[in-house]
């Protein structure tokens, strides 16, 4: 096994998803046979490759630090699943 | 000669030479959705009233003699990944549901300043994970030619409604092959963009360094006139490069003699569905016998892409989708405290396919399998981009097949996401190495399902995938079949 159920559990606790017991028994068959197949990536030789992140041919990409523009609060806290006012509203953080 | 049977720029030539008005293009279109839809389930949501009252102004402003731009009258419609201000945009996902977007993307703004006409949002595999358009978690979607049959994935809606007709163009998105598989399975054009052709604000992020919004499109012509209404640099995006697409459908009729087609022998195996192979055999002879040059080439990591695009994009995704926490907007699942809010709102916000992807990326990028995953995965992208620049070398454009098969039965992969994952095999590369690539119909199976043929370009040269399609398409007419 390339991955067992307690690995999954600790990935979806990272994840912050919450599994069934049925849930996390099936991800791990299917991860496992999926890694699996992923470990065909050692058969290539990548001594001295140096990683690619993105395709795109750019640097850093700067502009002058002037404002602009941004949407409006009023606009995106319609949004909110609960609110007061101009805030989201959550269950107490700290106890 | 219905309106329908006409291209988007015969459309939109009628329309400025004032022989045909936007107000009844769109009417025959809503008409045309009112009779089909029912039946293909390709939108998440019509703007009948909207439309018609855009297309009344749009005709005032053309008989006042005013100035309207590439896609004046132009019905299209958007993938539901793409946000429009006021208009809900879910994603297909319990998550976001009811999530009504305060802003324009950058592409919407650009369709509106070209004059087109947008007339709803197309369902897609949640968050555009899946290859089916069976991950949508409101309702499946059918493809036009045999409903029994996936319109394929993750731009399943926006490739079924340009097939049947429903719209002459419209707008998806392109992480693995999600705009070409569906053009393939659907038997129409789609277009993936090189990376950085086309803004990206405003398209939800699945794998930011993948994501591509392209068009659909019956051919090449009206693929060129609505690339060259969305591309261009954006502020917004800083991936977004500052290359012009001005003249794109220009040149097309130019002939092809001497053009440099590839083929990699890593693309031509033996598990091609037989119908595939044939018409892929044929429309080579076509090219041929338009005077391109046929050279066998070899992409040497093509074997790897499955496996590279299912790390790398899966990573990328569980960093992405890291908002959906049930604070800012949308769905949220209430409980007595936050730690627990937000594991219930991702657990029953978020489907099958996408908790698998979020757990397959956490866990690639997790302390002690990084190295063994994502940086490995990450090398072996470099590898298989400098085959393309190695291949691109030698050759100008790069001819396969989209898939190894034309469109599957509904419910056939669902069980088995690793099958899933596999029929992206040949569409993967392109985003990966950042390139651009089309798919256009080039033949029909036995049971009349079309069959899709790949070209790919060097990074920013659409100009000359365009015209190789266009040269194919005034010598065949496989992309005048309809469906239905």
């Amino acid at each position: 096994m390339k991955i067992s159920v307690k690995e999954v559990e600790y990935a979806a606790q990272l994840a912050k998803l919450s599994l069934t017991e049925e849930e996390k028994r099936k991800y791990a068959e299917q991860l496992d046979k999926i890694l699996g197949y992923m470990e065909q990536l050692d058969r290539a030789d990548v001594s001295g490759v140096r990683p690619l992140s993105h395709a795109a041919d750019l640097k850093n990409v700067f502009r002058e630090d002037v404002s602009m523009p941004s949407e409006s609060a009023d606009e995106i806290i319609k949004n909110a699943p609960d609110k007061e006012g101009r805030f989201f509203k959550v269950k107490k953080v700290i106890e | 000669m219905e309106i329908c049977d006409l291209t988007g720029k015969e459309i939109v030539q009628k329309i400025k030479k004032k022989e045909l008005s936007a107000s009844e293009t769109v009417r025959h279109y809503l008409a045309r959705i009112e009779k089909i839809e029912p039946s293909i389930a390709a939108f998440n949501e019509i703007f009948a009233d909207d439309a018609a009252a855009r297309a009344e102004l749009l005709d005032a402003r053309i008989n006042r003699g005013e100035e309207t731009g590439l896609l004046a009258g132009l019905p299209i419609a958007i993938k539901d990944n793409i946000c429009i201000n006021g208009r809900k945009t879910t994603c297909s996902s319990r998550i976001l549901a009811d999530y009504v977007s305060p802003y324009d993307a950058t592409v919407i703004e650009k369709l509106l300043t070209a004059g087109a006409v947008i007339v709803g949002k197309t369902n897609m595999d949640e968050f555009a994970m899946g290859s089916s358009t069976e991950n949508s978690a409101f309702h499946i979607t059918k493809n036009p030619w045999d409903t029994s049959r996936v319109p394929g994935g993750s731009s399943g809606g926006s490739a079924a409604a340009v097939s049947s007709r429903m719209v002459p163009v419209s707008l998806g998105s392109d992480t693995g092959g999600s705009i070409r598989q569906p053009a393939s399975f659907c038997g129409i054009c789609g277009l993936k963009p090189t990376y950085g052709r086309v803004s990206r604000y405003g398209l939800m992020a699945f794998a930011s360094s993948l994501d591509q919004i392209g068009p659909f499109a019956y051919n090449a012509e009206d693929v060129a006139l609505v690339l060259e209404s969305i591309s261009g640099h954006d502020p917004k995006d800083s991936t977004s490069v500052n290359i012009s697409a001005e003249g794109m459908g220009e040149g097309m009729e130019k002939s092809i003699k001497g053009l440099r087609v590839g083929l990699p022998k890593e693309y031509f195996i033996s598990g091609l569905e037989p119908a595939t192979e044939k018409y892929i055999r044929s429309a080579i002879e076509t090219f041929k016998d338009l005077g391109a040059e046929i050279h066998e080439i070899t992409l040497p990591n093509t074997e790897y892409a499955v496996s590279v695009y299912y790390i790398v994009a899966p990573s990328e995704a569980s960093a992405n989708l890291a908002r959906y926490d049930g604070v800012k907007y949308g769905y949220r699942s209430d409980s007595d405290n936050l730690a627990d809010m937000y594991e219930k709102t991702r657990s029953n916000g978020f489907g099958n396919e996408v908790k698998r992807r979020i757990m397959l990326g956490t866990y690639a990028l997790s302390s002690g399998y990084y190295d063994a995953y994502y940086l490995k995965a990450q090398k072996v992208r470099a590898l298989i981009k400098n085959d393309f620049d190695r291949a691109f070398a030698e050759v100008d454009v790069i001819l396969t097949p989209t898939c190894p098969s034309s469109a599957f039965k509904a419910g056939e992969k669902t069980d088995d996401p690793l099958q899933m994952y596999l029929s992206d095999i040949f569409t993967i590369s392109c985003n990966l190495a950042g390139i651009c690539g089309i798919s256009i119909p080039c033949g029909f199976s036995e049971s009349n399902l079309p069959v899709g043929l790949q070209l790919l370009g060097k990074p920013f040269d659409e100009k000359t995938v365009l015209r190789a399609v266009y040269n194919f398409q005034s010598v065949t007419d496989f992309h005048r079949k309809k469906p239905l």
